[in-house]
């Protein structure tokens, strides 16, 4: 079994009121997440982004259509904690997920609830820690730590659970640019080091710029599914969704429209700048 | 001004008052108030202002930031003094001026009503101040462990108790900008009399309390995402262990609540 979470014609309606017709923030998503790879799911606010992620580890149940996390339906009550510890979930307000006022303590908080033995905990507390580069806080007050710091401990937090896959909602939201990096810096690693599963809800593009996979979600479906290449070099349809592409496609295709023969697909900032180079060459040849 | 909340604060430190185990601090406390309420003499009293001072001294908590921790109650205990000195009944008035006087009686109960206030505050506080919330939480959940046979739910209360204290901090910054863009908007917090004052808090309450409930519902989600289902199977980072110098602290708790009982035996 190569697939992490598996979705078929996933839809979900919050409860509204008696009579009113139901309105679906989800309509209809089949999804095969694989195991071991890095996802970026994209969309604007009320695109559904949110919603899908809290149907991968059952904190909300599908309206119609299944879910599944490694074959397990996420209906299924009786499964419930094994499939949260397989799916950890990381939220946008580091101060609202952290449960205890010291670090260690924090941490230890799902190994705990797992009633995984006292040795056990204490290992995999320093692993964690050690995972996400905040092991010199272990004894720290959370709520001293700056907002990159404290995400990370959140990150410690799921992954002191050992889970196989860990989906961050919109994670560094609230972020300034160097937590956002540090964040993102500690997932690749995870992901690369560990093998963990990453599924990394967000609405800045350039987030998306190293991952295996772009999913793009609009009015409730997933409207784009590919390579970042794949997804960001329809600069038209995206902008049409209301969302932007990252800088460096932004330049390519202001100079493509201007009439310089530069292709769309260089996404990293070193790409982009051979292309320009290239391009350059080529007219300072031709003319 | 919402920085100087003493309120279960912790001095970390390394001293033998705080490497107790939390359940020995919270049941020397509890053998401590018994002494006190026990207590009848200028003796007995001397001796258990003797046992604070001793404790004080080993944790190495500054006598000033006991003190700090009276100001609160100054006035419960000024008021207690006057009423206990000046409206004592007794026969012999040592000093009199219209419905006051003061006897013999009313001014030894009133020295006696002051320190058993003070020395009892000054007790409690010294616990908070060597033990951390979660240690003393800790401790609390599994000396109140048995009463769980009566479908008390001690896990829920503790797990309350300890996500209040971890809140705390953020909900004290939150008010403090709630507090600076109300201010920006020309909210007035310092002018007015009572009723005003208290009028003009409305508008930083309903957004604390909205925020806080937010807040409650977003931590719910995150505790579920990590598994949490009670406490049943619940295993703990950090087990409790009674040591040796807990037999030893417990031991000497004993001994002077027993030698208070028996000098108030003797009558003194």
């Amino acid at each position: 079994m190569s697939e992490m979470i598996q979705t078929e014609n996933l839809r979900f309606s919050y409860p509204v009121e008696e009579g009113a017709a139901p309105v679906y923030a989800l309509q209809g998503v089949d999804l095969a997440i694989k195991k071991g790879s890095f996802v970026v799911v994209l969309g604007h606010n009320g695109s559904g982004k949110s919603t899908l992620a809290k149907t991968f580890n059952a904190v909300l149940l599908p309206t119609e259509g299944v879910v599944y996390v490694e074959g397990l339906d996420t209906r299924d009550e009786n499964q419930l904690l094994s499939i949260r510890q397989r799916v950890g979930m990381v939220f946008q307000n580091p101060d609202n997920q952290i449960v205890a006022n010291v670090v260690e303590e924090d941490v230890a908080f799902a190994p705990e609830n797992l009633g995984v033995p006292t040795e056990e905990i204490r290992q995999r507390v320093d692993n964690a820690l050690k995972a996400v580069g905040m092991e010199e806080f272990v004894t720290h007050a959370p709520h001293l730590l700056s907002g990159g710091q404290k995400q990370r401990i959140a990150i410690a937090g799921v992954v002191a659970m050992e889970p196989e896959c860990i989906v961050l909602d919109e994670a560094t939201a609230m972020l300034d640019p160097i937590g956002r990096r540090e964040v993102l810096s500690t997932v690749h690693r995870l992901n690369q080091e560990k093998g963990v599963t990453v599924v990394l809800i967000t609405h800045h593009m350039n987030e998306a710029e190293d991952a295996d996979r772009v999913i793009v979600m609009s009015d409730g479906r997933a409207v784009m599914d590919g390579t970042p290449k794949e997804v960001f070099t329809q600069v038209a349809s995206l902008r049409s969704m209301g969302l932007t592409v990252p800088d460096t496609i932004d330049l390519l295709d202001r100079l493509q429209k201007d009439g310089v023969e530069v292709p769309l697909d260089a996404l990293s900032v070193e790409e982009c700048a051979d292309a320009i180079a290239g391009a350059f060459d080529k007219i300072s040849q031709e003319g | 001004m919402l920085k100087d909340i003493t309120l279960g604060q912790y001095f970390p430190g390394n001293t033998a008052a705080h490497k107790l185990d939390p359940r020995t601090k919270i049941l020397l406390v509890v053998l401590y108030i018994a002494a006190l309420f026990t207590a009848k003499s200028i003796l007995a009293y001397g001796l258990l202002a003797v046992t604070l001072a001793v404790c004080v001294r080993v944790s190495k908590v500054g006598l000033k930031a006991l003190v700090r921790g009276l100001k609160p109650v100054l006035f419960i205990i000024v008021f207690t003094g006057v009423l206990n000195l000046f409206f004592t009944p007794g026969e012999e008035y040592l000093w009199a001026w219209g419905p006051f006087h003061m006897t013999e009686a009313g001014l030894r109960n009133a020295v006696f009503m002051v320190l058993r206030i003070m020395l009892l505050i000054m007790g409690t506080f010294l616990m908070t101040y060597t033990t951390s919330p979660i240690s003393l939480t800790d401790g609390l959940e599994r000396l109140l462990n048995g009463l769980k046979r009566f479908r008390v739910p001690i896990h829920e209360l503790v797990m309350i108790m300890s996500i209040a204290l971890r809140f705390i901090p953020t909900l004290i910054e939150e008010t403090d900008k709630i507090m600076s863009a109300q201010k920006a908007r020309g909210a007035d917090f310092e002018s007015g009399n009572i009723v005003q004052r208290a009028k003009a808090m409305i508008p930083i309450l309903v957004p604390l309390f909205i925020s806080a409930f937010r807040r409650a519902d977003e931590l719910a989600t995150a505790m579920e995402c990590r598994c949490y289902h009670g406490g049943e199977g619940r295993t703990k980072l950090h087990v409790l262990h009674y040591a040796r110098r807990d037999y030893i602290a417990l031991f000497f708790g004993c001994l002077i609540l027993a030698s208070v009982m028996v000098l108030r035996f003797m009558g003194f």
